[in-house]
């Protein structure tokens, strides 16, 4: 079995700023250190589990034991326009209005 | 398109497919997913992410997507299930797009394609997977309107699409878009997906490179590109033809081998008809993705496997030997039928039960029915001649009452007039028309309509059909075909 410190993962400042640019999270400097310093201590935490040893273990791909839920392709009824959009932080009436994106949809 | 002749390299193409599937309502809500509603009038908690919505299966939608991953002839996975694919995008109100991972329902499949006219070989392409996903909404960004915002409608938001990716098995733009013909139709004939690019029910990417044999034995291979923003199969051939190009340029110029850099997506222009670059592709790894905890596993039983495909119909290729046997006709004939869609088949098959003989209901729909589908546009369902009317005609003709070609006179007159075969019959006074006057008409026609004398003159002979409504409506005896020849024969006589 590995030994503790062979498994204690490495996380680095560049880490850190790749998953805040990929959150959409601006850190400043002083947040990028201490994230990379508490985020370092969770994935080790965390890291503890990969001393067990799952060979022989099912992957697991859900927690609950249910399988097959679904239901039938029948239309129920959708919210009203001005409903869908009342929560949000600003809208036209029609559409949302976010800040320009430009170029074509993310389009699945 | 001959580019391979020209150069020598290989083009390497895979392409990457989405499909809208024809449920009526969202993936995982029951929100309809009508095409060209007003906006963010098909939303509700569910496709909008609202916090305490979970998502519920659509049976259908996973019904149809095993439908074309067993047509596709994919291994059916046993144990299917849903991942998260993380990115922010404001036309994905959740923020990740519930796809599949790891664990696709279907993989390992392949379709053929042949060109009838043997422009290439008879291509086998794999499919590297199909699966199951949500579509996004739509953001419109209005840049002449000069305001800072884009507009999000998201009534496409949860639609259920079917993703098809296929190995890098093609080998030409032409190729590409035979092949897509053929997935076309067949999602098509399984009423999978109508398939509809005006609509955007169904989208291709490509991924392009190519492979160039050096000197010393070795492949060079140049950077893979992803082209996006083809709206029609045309214009994936019109940009696969200019991507192979540029890279065949940006090889000699640079020598740039895969690896060399981030793989690159380019957008296709398609009125400049060039591809531009697009910010680089995200590593997968950066979509985060993880198993969507709101859905549980999907197990699919070979039982199942055996009862959709038993009751799948035939596809396309089959479809076209089978019809071919079934009414003794010409595999061309039955070529042309097939690739004209199911309901243009159903069409065929009712007239030649009708008329008791294949080969002259094949002549009548390749020569008459499908030459004025072409010219009117429009669908076979809408088509204002149906089969019973045709084989009345072409009964009439067999019974001696009048010969072939005034019975396809007859045929242009149902057409024209909406009227039935024995109204037209009866009122027809078609050889009263003495030819003088009908050169007078026909000049007549000629000095009015300069367009139509343009495009016939131009060679395109189908535009002097626009003649004969007017014709009609100047002289109701007159003879749609006389007028029709006539009329081409004095353009053509024109200086």
């Amino acid at each position: 079995m590995p030994t503790h410190d062979d498994t204690e993962p490495k996380l680095t400042r560049e880490d850190v700023i790749k998953v805040a640019m990929l959150a959409r999270l601006a850190l400043s400097e002083n947040e990028v250190t201490s994230l990379t310093q508490e985020l370092t201590k969770i994935v080790g935490f965390v890291s503890q589990l990969s001393e067990i040893d799952t060979s022989d273990v099912e992957p697991l791909a859900h927690p609950l034991d249910s399988q097959n839920v679904f239901r039938e392709d029948e239309p129920a009824t959708s919210l009203k326009t001005a409903d869908a959009l009342r929560s949000a932080p600003r809208h036209d009436g029609e559409c949302f209005l976010v800040p320009a994106v430009l170029g074509e949809s993310s389009s699945a | 398109m001959s580019a391979e002749t020209q150069h020598p390299f290989t083009t390497v193409i895979g392409l990457e497919v989405h499909v809208q599937l024809q449920t009526k309502t969202k993936l995982f809500c029951g929100c309809i997913t009508t095409f060209g509603s007003p906006p963010n009038t098909q939303v509700c908690p569910t496709c909008l992410g609202l916090p305490g919505s979970l998502p519920v299966m659509n049976r259908r939608a996973f019904d149809l997507s095993l439908r074309a991953a067993l047509a596709l002839n994919c291994k059916i996975a046993l144990f299917t299930k849903w991942d998260r694919k993380n990115y922010f995008y404001p036309d994905l109100p959740k923020g990740y797009q519930i796809s599949q991972f790891d664990l696709p329902f279907s993989y390992e499949g392949h379709l053929e394609v042949c060109d009838p006219k043997g422009a290439f070989e008879p291509r086998t392409v794999r499919i590297t997977r199909v699966h199951l996903e949500e579509d996004a909404g739509k953001s419109m960004h209005d840049e002449t309107a000069g305001t800072a915002d884009s507009r999000i409608d998201l009534n496409r938001t949860g639609t259920p699409l079917c993703e098809i990716v296929t190995e890098p098995d093609l080998r030409s733009a032409e190729e590409a878009r035979a092949w897509l013909n053929e997935l076309k139709l067949l999602l098509v004939y399984l009423g999978v997906s109508d398939c509809n690019m005006q609509e955007g029910s169904l989208r291709v990417d490509a991924n392009v490179n190519l492979h160039i044999p050096q000197e010393d034995g070795r492949l060079a291979k140049t950077p893979i590109v992803e082209i996006k923003n083809m709206n029609s199969f045309r214009s994936v051939e019109r940009a696969l033809v200019y991507e192979t190009e540029r890279q065949w340029g940006e090889w000699q110029a640079t020598k740039a081998e895969i690896g060399s850099m981030p793989k690159q997506t380019r957008g296709w222009d398609d009125s400049a008809g060039v591809t531009r670059g697009q910010r680089h592709k995200e590593e997968s790894s950066d979509y985060r993705y993880f198993p969507e905890p709101d859905l549980v596993p999907v197990t699919v039983t070979e039982e199942q496997v055996t009862t959709i495909r038993s009751s799948m119909g035939e596809p396309p290729a089959v479809l076209r030997k089978t019809l071919a046997d079934r009414w003794k006709i010409p595999a061309n004939d039955a070529g042309v039928l097939v690739n004209q869609g199911p309901e243009l088949v159903r069409y065929f098959e009712d007239l030649a039960t009708r008329v008791g003989e294949g080969k002259v209901a094949s002549n009548w729909m390749q020569q008459d029915v499908l030459r004025t589908l072409n010219e009117r546009g429009g669908n076979i369902t809408d088509f204002p001649v149906r089969p019973e009317a045709v084989a009345d005609i072409i009964a009439r003709v067999q019974k001696g009452d009048f010969d072939t070609s005034r019975g396809r006179e007859i045929f242009a007159s149902v057409v024209e007039k909406g009227a039935s075969v024995a109204e037209v019959v009866a009122g027809m006074g078609i050889a009263a028309v003495d030819d003088s006057d009908l050169r007078a008409l026909c000049e007549e026609l000629i000095a009015e309509n300069p367009k139509i004398v343009a495009d016939v003159k131009g060679g395109k002979e189908q535009a002097a059909g626009g003649l004969i409504g007017q014709a009609k409506r100047k002289n109701p005896n007159v003879n749609p075909g006389k007028v029709r020849a006539l009329a081409i024969e004095l353009i053509r006589a024109l200086p």
